[in-house]
């Protein structure tokens, strides 16, 4: 009992953290059908502008955050606006196949910049583990969790409250509609991808600080697929649960069925699967919008 | 009368094909502006031009005598042009109060700092106006008992009396129409042209129409102009358009 209370928790804390990577993705896929192959290399870029801002300025940890945040954002908004804008009404496959080349170049960015070696961050959280009646939850999984959480909150209430969200979502159900009724839809763009860079950015530190970085970091962004796809990929809600779906799931697997396999690794495939299974049911997602075709 | 809409010589070409050739409109203030034409004519272009969703080769367009030729469809809404589409273009996921609080809200400014800027006093004041022009729209068009229902799910016949409120909404000095009867039944026909008329009437809005139901055009409109292959071939009263020559050669072909 106490073993499966605490991969649930394990799962629940690295759950968070792929929530909030793939609201991220969610966001530019809501507001602009864009499907973002780099959102990774956002997340690992994100991590190394808090890092660098924490070794070589020495900034605290609260500043750096800050400070990845603003640099995620303008990277964010000037790659909507000088690589993706150009292409706005070509073929979505070429636009997808954009954003894989550009995660490509920004990983060799990172290597040539910050070289391949993997990095520690400086120690950051208070080292006293958290606990739960028996269950034992290592401080530098719950803080990272706590300040995943609270990105995750805070972009959902943006998204469903402020005028700017309303906006994102009106543009994301009907752009020739919402442009003609006075909203500035290339704004909407570049504020959806902005806002998903700084989600990915967040969720890149936190990782960072749970288990180090390096400029591959953000294979870890794959995990967003299965994330996205069994919430529904244009649905923020959608997004959440399926975070912390797989999350469970991908630490019970780990902690019950790996020893009794040869070799183990059934921690990496059972989202996959789980998500065949999901799809097979509903072909949308569980949260995702239901096409319907009227004849 | 004062005129408050003008299109100047708009050219419009897509590749090689010319879609639009020097046309000229001038809308007076408060008529009903029928524009009507073949299939393929070139109307659904031409609103796009005045819209802003299309850019013309050449030639201009005046919006409340300001030449608006090169300002984006967000920035024409603000000063005041609202339309509805031929293909219905609401947010289907959304309620109809929903739709309709965006068409009263959308153009106010889309900033979340300037929701901070305002005084809580002027943001009352905003919010209770807002819901007085939400909550007139849906007496008007009748459709207080679909308030909260999801948009996607009504019938095609109301889709489009949402769309038409939610552009009223706005407020609109102008309000564009594309084809706002097409593929309505009876019922629907008249209680759309009823409310076009009153939208002229009770609120001094000006309309220009995209349709191609003779029997509403001929007797809603005040002007109808008439396009073919792109090029104005006519404008005036309804009867006289009906009269002309060109017009029924247009549409019935050379032998008749």
């Amino acid at each position: 009992m106490e073993n499966f209370l605490q991969s649930l928790v394990s799962g629940v804390v690295i759950g968070g953290i792929y929530a909030l990577i793939a609201m991220g993705f969610v966001v530019i896929y809501k507001a602009t059908g864009i499907i973002n192959f780099a959102i990774g290399e956002f997340m690992m870029l994100g991590a190394f502008f808090c890092y660098t801002a924490m070794t070589a300025a020495k900034f605290p940890f609260a500043v750096s955050l800050l400070m990845a945040i603003a640099g995620a954002a303008a990277l964010g908004g000037l790659v909507e606006r000088f690589i993706l804008r150009p292409l706005l009404g070509k073929n979505m496959i070429s636009i997808i196949m954009v954003t894989i080349g550009l995660s490509s170049v920004f990983k060799g960015v990172a290597q040539l910049v910050w070289s391949g070696d993997y990095r520690a961050f400086p120690p950051i959280f208070p080292r006293m583990p958290i606990l739960m009646g028996n269950i034992v939850i290592p401080s530098r999984q719950f803080y990272p969790f706590l300040i995943a959480i609270a990105a995750a909150a805070l972009i959902w209430l943006v998204f469903r409250f402020t005028r700017t969200g309303v906006s994102m979502r009106a543009t994301a159900n009907d752009q020739a509609a919402a442009f003609s009724m006075g909203i500035d839809i290339r704004r909407v763009f570049s504020l959806s991808w902005s806002l998903a860079a700084v989600a990915a950015a967040l969720s890149g530190v936190v990782i960072g600080t749970m288990g180090g970085i390096s400029p591959q970091l953000g294979a870890i962004g794959l995990k967003v697929f299965p994330v996205v796809i069994l919430g529904g990929l244009d649905s923020i809600g959608g997004a959440l649960a399926g975070g912390f779906l797989i999350g469970i799931l991908e630490n019970l697997a780990g902690g019950y069925l790996d020893p009794l396999i040869l070799g183990g690794g059934i921690k990496e495939v059972a989202p996959f699967l789980v998500l065949v299974v999901i799809l097979m049911i509903r072909p949308y997602g569980l949260f995702g919008t239901r096409e319907i075709e009227r004849l | 009368m004062n005129e408050v809409l003008a299109v100047e010589g708009v050219t419009l070409a897509f590749g090689g094909v010319n879609a639009l050739t020097g046309v000229d409109l001038s809308v007076p203030e408060g008529a009903i502006y029928g524009i009507i034409g073949p299939n393929g004519a070139g109307k659904t272009s031409l609103l796009n031009c005045i819209g802003g969703f299309y850019r013309p080769r050449a030639g201009s367009v005046r919006f409340l005598g300001r030449d608006v030729t090169r300002l984006s469809p967000d920035r024409r809404a603000a000063m005041g042009m609202a339309r509805t589409f031929q293909n219905i273009a609401l947010f289907k996921g959304m309620t109809v109060l929903d739709n309709i609080k965006l068409g009263a809200h959308a153009h106010l400014g889309t900033n979340v700092f300037s929701a901070l800027l305002y005084s809580p006093g002027a943001r009352r004041e905003e919010a209770s106006l807002r819901e007085e022009v939400e909550n007139d729209v849906i007496d008007f068009l009748e459709i207080e008992h679909l308030r909260n229902r999801t948009v996607g799910g009504l019938s095609y016949g109301l889709q489009k009396r949402v769309e038409l409120g939610r552009a009223l909404a706005m407020r609109p000095k102008v309000l564009l129409l594309d084809e706002p009867i097409a593929g309505m039944n009876q019922e629907e026909t008249e209680d759309m042209a009823r409310f076009i008329l009153d939208i002229k009437e009770e609120r001094g809005v000006t309309l220009v129409m995209i349709e191609h139901h003779m029997g509403v055009v001929m007797d809603i409109c005040d002007r109808v102009a008439v396009l073919n292959f792109g090029v104005k071939i006519t404008e005036g009263a309804p009867v006289e358009v009906k009269e002309n020559p060109e017009v029924v050669k247009a549409y019935l072909g050379k032998s008749h």
